[in-house]
Parts: C-alpha cells; sequence; structure tokens
C-alpha cells in the first residue's frame, strides 16, 4: 500500500502545505499542537475538503483539486479513529463493531471479522454492554475494532491515548502494537508524544507549522525532531532474565542493557528510548558507580542545544546515542567528533516493541 | 355520555392523530433543513413555519377557507384532480389541526436535531454509511425523545384546536364536531352545563394520557439504551 499526500490548505492566518508518502506499516504525523497534524488527517479522510491538492491510497485517486476530483468520506474506505472515541451512545457495543459491516463492500482492506477483532483488541467481555458504562480505554479500543471492521485500506489514528490516563496507554498501545504487526492495514497516526512515537512509528513524519519539516525511518528522524526533549531510539532483544535481582537484560547493537524485568518472554524484540539527559559522558570507562548501562561509542557530532548546553551524538558500534551534556563539561573533557567515549545511561525510558 | 358525546370524541382523536402522523414526515424534513441547511430564504421559511403560531386562528382557518375550498386555488385542483375535498369534512379540521400544531412539532425536532453530536454522523460517514444512511442510523435514532414530543405536542394542540377548525370546516355533528366544537355548542343552549362539564372532564383525561404516554415512551427509550 502507498499513500501519496500533496496538499494546500489555508485556514485563517494558518497555511497548510505537506507533501509526503507513507510507507506500510505505522506513519506517525509527529508535531507539536497546532502544526496541523489533525487538519492534515482530515483531509485524508474527506472531513476537510483541501483548498489545493492530491491525494491517492494504492494509486487511487482520492482529490485532485485540478481535476475537480473529491472522493466523499464514505466512500474513500478510510477508517478514523477520532480523540474521543465517538461511539454511537445509542448502540451497544456490539452494533458499534458492526455499524460499518453494512456498507463494507469490494475486497481487499483489512483483514477482519467480529472475532478476530475481538480477540486482537481483548473486549469480547464488553460486547453487550453500552458506551456509556465503558472506561475510557475500553472506549478507544471499541473504536479501534468498529474501525477495522469497516476493512479499511488505511486506519487513521488522531492521537487516540490523548484523552486517556498513563495506566490506560499503557494498556492500550499493545493492542496497536498487535494492530500495527497483524492486521495487515497500514496506520496513519498522529501523535505529539515522543514515547508513543518512539514505540509505534515504522516510519515519522514531522510537521512544523504546517509543513512537513522532515520524513524517515523512526530511528533517523525522532533524535533530530524531538528538540526540547531529545533522546535515541534503540531497537533490542530480551536475551535472558534476572529473576534474583528483577532484571531483565537485552542485547542491542550498542551493547548489553540492563532494565528492570519486563513481562516479555525471552528472545521478545523490544525498543528502548534513551533520552539525551539521561545520558552522562565519560572519557574512562567507570567503576564503581551506581549506574547499571555503561556503552561505549565514539562522538560522532556536536551540536549546540541553547546557550549553555550541547547534544552530542554518539556512534556506538552503528546504533545512535544522543546525550545532552553542558558547554562547560564539553570545553572541560575536551570533547570533540571522533573522540571515544563512554555514555552511562542513568535510565533507560523504555518501550516495548 | 350521550352518542353524539362519544361521535366528537372519536371525532376529534381521528383528526389529531391523522393531523399528527401525517405532518410528522414534513415536520422532520422541515426541523432538519431549518436546524442544518444553509440556504437562501431560509428565515422566510421559518417566518411561514411560525405563522399559525402568531396569527389569530380565525384568520389561519379563513386563509385555508380561501385556499383550500372548494372555489380556492388549492381546494379546487385537489377537487377537481384527485377528489380529495377539505372544506367542511374531517379532513379539512385535520389539515387545520396539523397546520396549526406544525410550529410547535417542528420546534422540538429542531432543537433535538441541534443537539445531535456532528461529530458522531462525521464518525459514521467514515464508516462508509452515505449522508442518508447516517441520517437514519445516527440522526434520527439520537433525536428520537425530541420527536416524540414534538409529536405530543401537536396532537394536544390538535385535541384543542377550535378556532381555525370552526371557521375553516364549520361545526358539523359527526362530520366536523371535534370536542371543543361540541362544548362550545354545550354552551350556548341552556341546560348544556353537565355534558360540557363531562367533555371537559374527558378531554383533560385525553390531555393528561398523552403526556404520560410520551414520558413512558421517553422513558423506555432511555432504558433501552442504557441496557442495550
Amino acid at each position: 500500500m502507498s499513500l501519496d499526500v500533496d496538499v494546500d490548505h489555508r485556514r485563517g492566518s494558518f497555511h497548510l502545505e505537506a507533501r509526503f508518502t507513507a510507507a506500510p506499516g505505522l506513519t506517525a504525523l509527529f508535531g507539536r499542537s497546532g502544526s496541523g497534524k489533525t487538519s492534515l488527517v482530515n483531509i485524508v479522510g474527506g472531513l476537510i475538503r483541501p483548498d489545493r491538492g492530491r491525494i491517492a491510497v494504492d494509486g487511487q485517486v482520492l482529490v485532485d483539486t485540478e481535476r475537480g476530483l473529491f472522493v466523499p468520506a464514505h466512500r474513500r474506505r478510510i477508517g478514523y479513529v477520532f480523540q474521543d472515541s465517538r461511539l454511537f451512545p445509542h448502540l451497544s457495543v456490539r452494533r458499534n463493531l458492526l455499524y460499518g459491516r453494512w456498507f463494507a463492500r469490494g475486497g481487499g482492506g483489512a483483514k477482519a471479522d467480529l472475532g478476530t477483532v475481538v480477540d486482537l483488541l481483548g473486549i469480547g467481555h464488553l460486547l453487550e454492554r453500552h458506551p456509556d458504562s465503558l472506561s475510557g480505554g475500553e472506549k478507544q479500543r471499541v473504536a479501534i475494532g468498529r474501525a477495522l471492521l469497516a476493512k479499511p485500506r488505511l486506519l487513521l489514528m488522531d492521537e487516540p491515548l490523548a484523552s486517556l490516563d498513563e495506566a490506560r496507554r499503557a494498556e492500550i498501545l499493545p493492542y496497536i502494537e498487535r494492530l500495527r504487526d497483524e492486521a495487515g492495514v497500514p496506520i496513519l497516526y498522529v501523535s505529539h508524544s515522543v514515547a508513543e512515537v518512539a514505540r509505534l512509528a515504522t516510519t515519522v513524519v514531522v510537521l512544523a507549522d504546517g509543513k512537513v519539516s522532515a520524513v524517515g525511518p523512526v530511528q533517523d528522524i525522532l533524535p533530530l525532531a524531538d528538540a526540547t526533549d531529545g533522546g535515541a531510539v534503540l531497537d533490542a532483544t530480551v536475551s535472558c532474565h534476572d529473576e534474583a535481582f528483577q532484571l531483565s537484560i537485552l542485547q542491542s547493537l550498542a551493547g548489553e542493557l540492563q532494565v528492570p524485568r519486563l513481562p516479555v518472554p525471552v528472545g521478545a524484540p523490544v525498543r528502548a528510548y534513551i533520552r539525551a539527559r539521561d545520558v552522562m559522558l565519560s572519557l574512562q570507562p567507570p567503576t564503581d558507580i551506581s549506574a547499571l548501562n555503561v556503552l561505549a561509542g565514539t562522538i560522532a557530532g556536536i551540536s549546540p542545544a541553547g546557550s549553555a548546553q550541547a547534544d552530542i551524538r554518539l556512534d556506538c558500534n552503528g546504533a545512535t546515542l544522543m546525550a545532552r551534556v553542558t558547554a562547560k563539561s564539553v570545553d572541560r573533557l575536551g570533547l570533540a567528533a571522533g573522540r571515544p567515549v563512554y555514555a552511562v545511561v542513568k535510565s533507560v525510558s523504555f518501550e516495548r516493541g | 355520555m350521550t352518542a353524539e358525546e362519544w361521535t366528537a370524541v372519536r371525532l376529534s382523536l381521528l383528526i389529531a392523530t391523522t393531523a399528527t402522523l401525517f405532518s410528522l414526515p414534513l415536520g422532520i424534513a422541515i426541523a432538519w433543513l431549518l436546524a442544518r441547511g444553509r440556504f437562501w430564504g431560509k428565515s422566510l421559511l421559518d417566518t411561514l413555519v411560525h405563522l399559525p403560531l402568531i396569527l389569530p386562528p380565525v384568520v389561519t382557518g379563513y386563509l385555508l377557507l380561501l385556499s383550500f375550498g372548494r372555489r380556492g386555488p388549492i381546494g379546487g385542483f385537489l377537487a377537481e384532480e384527485f377528489g380529495i375535498v377539505f372544506s367542511f369534512r374531517w379532513t379539512g379540521a385535520a389539515l387545520a389541526c396539523a397546520i396549526m400544531g406544525f410550529p410547535l412539532m417542528v420546534r422540538a425536532i429542531r432543537l433535538s436535531i441541534e443537539a445531535v453530536d456532528q461529530r458522531l454522523e462525521a464518525a459514521a460517514g467514515t464508516l462508509g454509511a452515505n449522508p442518508l444512511w447516517v441520517f437514519a442510523t445516527v440522526t434520527l435514532p439520537l433525536c428520537l425523545p425530541g420527536i416524540i414530543a414534538g409529536a405530543i405536542l401537536a396532537f394536544a394542540k390538535s385535541m384543542g384546536e377550535f378556532g381555525a377548525t370552526i371557521t375553516f370546516v364549520s361545526n358539523i355533528p359527526g362530520e366536523t364536531q371535534t370536542l371543543p366544537s361540541l362544548i362550545y355548542t354545550l354552551t350556548q343552549v341552556p341546560g348544556g352545563d353537565a355534558a360540557a362539564m363531562r367533555l371537559t372532564l374527558v378531554s383533560i383525561a385525553i390531555s393528561m394520557l398523552a403526556l404520560l404516554g410520551s414520558e413512558l415512551l421517553a422513558k423506555r427509550i432511555a432504558t433501552r439504551r442504557q441496557t442495550a
């Protein structure tokens, strides 16, 4: 599947001007609030008619303003999971889920029947309930299932976790991962959360002030995009668990990581997100310190972050790591590109892959 | 109660039910147009719908007589082409009642349509429902309480309608003599007080039953939604 977007849209003084192509998997539309993410998704979904542009899914043109073509939302077969779940209050969960089935015609799209979707999202016990009686997390899972059962060719998710607290987010994230890996439908996912994007995205499209500022694989883009809270994504697998100390040992390109015991089996892929401010640098291999994770690498680049700080990009055996240090430390330690250093990782804010 | 009184009660119920049921689809359509439409002449339509509420009922009845009477432009056409006659028939009374109750019906339905969350309609669209299906499966069920309220208001208005009815179709026993017309007649003749009182009580009972019925119906919809 492919999604080609090239649109211009003005609303008041805001000018959205976006051009990108989304690959299979989960494409994250990333940017701060007001950057035009939701408008862009609404344009793709057919809820907003762009002033100018062209949108195509799998080569089928949905919008082409030059030819005066505009396919209305109900004929696009694009699923939409809204921030506020928008379940129909007058229908039971089961009938909410089956709503789109009446209209789903033609082949292709997501592989979805009620049984599979209910299992995938863990909502079997809710079927006879009423939307009013569901928790926020349950509502979002039902909303995801409802969109899937309409057999969409593309699934749009507009900050589906934004209205939920931390615990509910943690409850839903694994389901979105399974969706990405098992449902066979590409996802365009709007988020302003680095943690969500790091965990879920295959590709990242960074949006700033209505313009696309970067597009690429999550490992390349996220360290650049996350200017205020820099960090790096590290893919790893669980090599064993240390039950005595309740730790999990991870193998990554950069080396071994020890993290608090993860509830996943040995061999499971995980994705760690290491924030730049959680990384200290040392010229010598540090000994007798409390931090468990020390990775060796060389400095690949230094970019100033404000007047007093600098972001150091490290190359750890091919994997990228970011460290934020003070300008004074750069000067005192004589940090420069090519210099071998040891990165002390204070904490792995860590995302299951 | 006498046979004459029973006839008036039955006739009133028939006229009010007919007026309500026939005006309901049009009422929903107009309410939707006023709630959602953006077109030239919308405030004109709004005024037109509300006119029977402000005009003296006798004026509405007289206008009906002029236009729907046998020699009126619309009445004449309908009588010649389709054999439908309104003047001095119970159907004319139903027409008068429908027009008098229409503003109340449209008002209630319009308010409930305006209260429907349009984001839900957009969601239904992304699930593949075309606008007509969205209306039938989302908008309509969600404003059902307003539709019931509007229908009951129109029904109650029809049961009590007097001025326009008597002007348009007169007061013919067995054809156009409704409850209010008969009560009026009875108060004009000596010794009619007892009968007028009986019919007044019947009138009160019917109105209260209608109101009670609508409350029960609204409650049943609400509970069905809770347990659905």
